[in-house]
């Protein structure tokens, strides 16, 4: 596939979807047409001056882009080593990245003459996102949330409802992310003629992964340019948080043919990689194939996909969206791994030190950058993606230090 | 030859349509599965699909999503699927047994692995849902390599040229899905899937049998004027369910149901 970016040489996925080994089209043969239609609509309109156009501007005036990058100066001074930066996706409207991608694929879905959109979430982040450029284009709007994620993620469950979606508890599984993905594809293969799938991150069967790569690159677009602007040169490494993985492949993309550039994606270790509770596959995991694509994933000896801990509901996914593994095999990137109690240290100092509450899953990416940080140098500067905002987390955090909201 | 085209030709020349039952390997419990497959193959069953349960079955409906958790809750594997299938076989060296599920236990066990392993204890071919032909070379040779067949979905939604390139791909027989949906779905359209069956007529002389959405004798029988083989799932994995707290009647109670079934194809 062509990508509509200029990484120069980096070509990947190829057409039938694969970065390497990884990637491709593992569904059933119901959807294998479905799919094939989406991938010729998004070909088409991505290069499309009027599709474009409209995205752009729904970006700059629905979305807020661009989001700012702010130099967290106290925080650094703190840490005593490289200057942090940070992207500001947490001050997009509905306050994460999601909504990038989930304008894009709206924007597609109409041009196709879809009438219902469905979605995944886990934290809600993309359900919200989802449902709220469903209302806007008056879009019929269903979310799939595992049970457990509804429990702990309440007040974005209602957001969805208020923005007039209809939410739907997934009862199977483990009741959360994956099990909320299986939902939607089954809600979709029944629905095939007039519903559009918005997949919330850089998995699934291609062309999922190329296509929200490239509504999220526009994170790594403006940040290239704005680190330039702000300290006169690239950054010397970008950390983001990696569930799925949008947020980490927005940013890194427009950086892959820098070699300069080192490359941070930050798992969830959960209670540790050694306890076995985490959602680390790239870390600590094995190549398989899960929701339509070849992947790294936490799977046991049989095969079967084991259940995933972080104390982020947006990070805890059994899988890794293909491009990731591709970038780990290939050395490119690095893929590190930060606990429940790491992260947590790093909500805190951020929102101690800067003034800014940090999302639980960014806060995965904060506290890689604040280990790497004191190991630079003060000429040195980090870029690190805030993906989201912490307000979605106030009942988690507190519950951890024993109150109840 | 394989034992599926010799099945499906002694059918064939018989007039007489399969009965082919889904049940998913170690529902309710382990011990039940082969008595089960020998009560279904005396109620007139032609080939059984054995589906390996999978944690996350995309495919699958409601019903055998709940077999396939009732039987992973019970340490079930693809490993013992195998050795239930091997315990099958020192009684019944007849009929076919394919075995229907999801890639990922076959990656993790390997393909050149599996088939030899799926050959040495008589099963005679492989149905991964997940895994179109597109990617699917590799497990193909591997599984040709041993003699075993691959059986492929087709669906309403594939186009004349996806009939083309599956069918080039597929031995033993097709599966065509009935309905856009998942397994179990309610509604049958049959001039849909009479249009259908003949593009996939014209473009293959393999036997085609027909799944998804057939509950009752009434559908099987309607299903059977058109179809060289009528698949049954979710309404036999329904009647296991119902009795899972007495797995010492499956094996009778899904007979009779096949039975039944049977009388309504005509034997």
């Amino acid at each position: 596939m062509q990508t509509a970016t200029p990484e120069g040489a980096y070509a990947l996925p190829d057409e039938h979807g694969h970065f390497g080994p990884y990637g491709g089209l593992f569904v059933a043969e119901t959807l294998m047409q479905p799919l094939e239609e989406l991938r010729q609509a998004y070909e088409r309109y991505i290069h499309d001056p009027g599709f474009q156009a409209e995205l752009d501007a729904d970006l700059r005036h629905y979305v807020g882009r661009p989001s700012p990058i702010y130099l967290a100066e106290r925080w650094s001074r703190e840490l005593g080593g490289a200057r942090i930066f940070l992207k500001r996706e947490d001050l997009n409207h509905t306050g994460a990245h999601k909504i990038n991608n989930t304008v894009g694929q709206a924007l597609l879905a109409r041009r196709m003459g879809k009438t219902r959109i469905i979605a995944e979430t886990g934290a809600g982040q993309h359900g919200v996102a989802t449902a709220t450029v469903a209302a806007r284009l008056g879009l019929e709007c269903v979310v799939y949330m595992g049970a457990v994620d509804m429990a702990r993620q309440e007040a974005n469950v209602y957001r969805m409802r208020l923005l007039g979606a209809e939410v739907v508890a997934v009862e199977s599984g483990s009741r959360t992310l994956k099990d909320a993905l299986n939902e939607a594809m089954r809600d979709w293969v029944t629905h095939i003629d007039d519903t559009f799938y918005i997949i919330g991150t850089v998995a699934g069967p291609h062309p999922y992964p190329a296509m929200v790569r490239e509504f999220q690159a526009v994170i790594g677009r403006e940040a290239r340019e704005q680190m330039q602007a702000l300290s006169g040169r690239l950054p010397d490494a970008l950390v983001a948080c990696v569930g799925g993985g949008s947020n980490a492949i927005g940013l890194f993309h427009p950086f892959l043919a820098d070699p300069d550039v080192a490359l941070y994606g930050v798992e969830a270790a959960g209670e540790g990689l050694e306890t076995g509770h985490h959602a680390a596959p790239l870390c600590a995991g094995r190549p398989g194939v899960l929701h339509g694509n070849r992947t790294y994933l936490m799977e046991d000896t049989d095969g079967q996909i084991i259940e995933t801990h972080s104390i982020s509901a947006g990070l805890d996914y059994p899988g890794v969206g293909p491009e990731h593994a591709w970038l780990k095999d290939s050395g490119r990137a690095r893929y590190v791994a930060i606990t429940d109690d790491e992260a947590l240290d790093a909500f805190h100092a951020l929102t101690r030190t800067e003034g800014i509450i940090p999302a639980l899953e960014s806060s995965h990416a904060l506290a890689y950058a604040a280990k790497l940080a004191p190991t630079l140098g003060r000429e040195r500067t980090i870029l690190v993606n805030l993906s989201g905002r912490g307000d979605k987390d106030m009942h988690t955090v507190a519950a951890r230090e024993g109150l109840c909201l | 030859m394989s034992r599926i085209s010799d099945r499906f030709q002694t059918l064939r020349g018989a007039g007489r349509t399969a009965l082919i039952p889904f049940v998913t390997a170690g529902d309710p419990d382990p011990g039940t599965t082969v008595p089960l497959m020998h009560a279904m193959v005396g109620a007139g069953a032609d080939l059984i699909e054995l589906g390996v349960p999978f944690s996350d079955p995309m495919a699958d409906g409601p019903v055998i999503q709940r077999a396939s958790e009732r039987a992973l809750a019970q340490g079930m594997s693809l490993h013992r699927c195998l050795d239930q299938v091997r315990a099958f076989r020192r009684d019944d060296a007849e009929t076919p047994v394919v075995l229907m599920g999801y890639l990922n236990p076959i990656e993790v066990m390997g393909y050149d692995s599996f088939a030899e392993a799926a050959a040495e204890v008589g099963v005679d071919g492989a149905l991964t849902v997940d895994l179109p032909p597109e990617e699917g070379h590799d497990l193909l040779e591997a599984l040709r390599g041993r003699g075993l067949d691959s059986i492929y979905l087709l669906a309403p939604t594939s186009t004349g040229e996806r009939i083309r390139r599956v069918c080039a791909a597929a031995s033993g027989f097709v599966y065509y899905v009935s309905v856009k949906g998942v397994t179990g779905a309610a509604h049958l359209d049959l001039d849909s899937v009479r249009s259908h069956l003949d593009a996939i007529r014209a473009a293959t002389d393999l036997p085609i049998g027909v799944g998804f959405g057939i509950k009752d004798a009434a559908t099987a029988a309607a299903m059977g004027r058109l179809a060289d083989a009528v698949i049954v799932g979710s309404a036999i994995v329904g009647r296991i369910e119902a009795l899972q707290d007495r797995p010492a009647e499956v094996p009778a109670a899904a007979g009779a149901f096949l039975a039944e079934l049977r009388r309504a194809l005509g034997t």
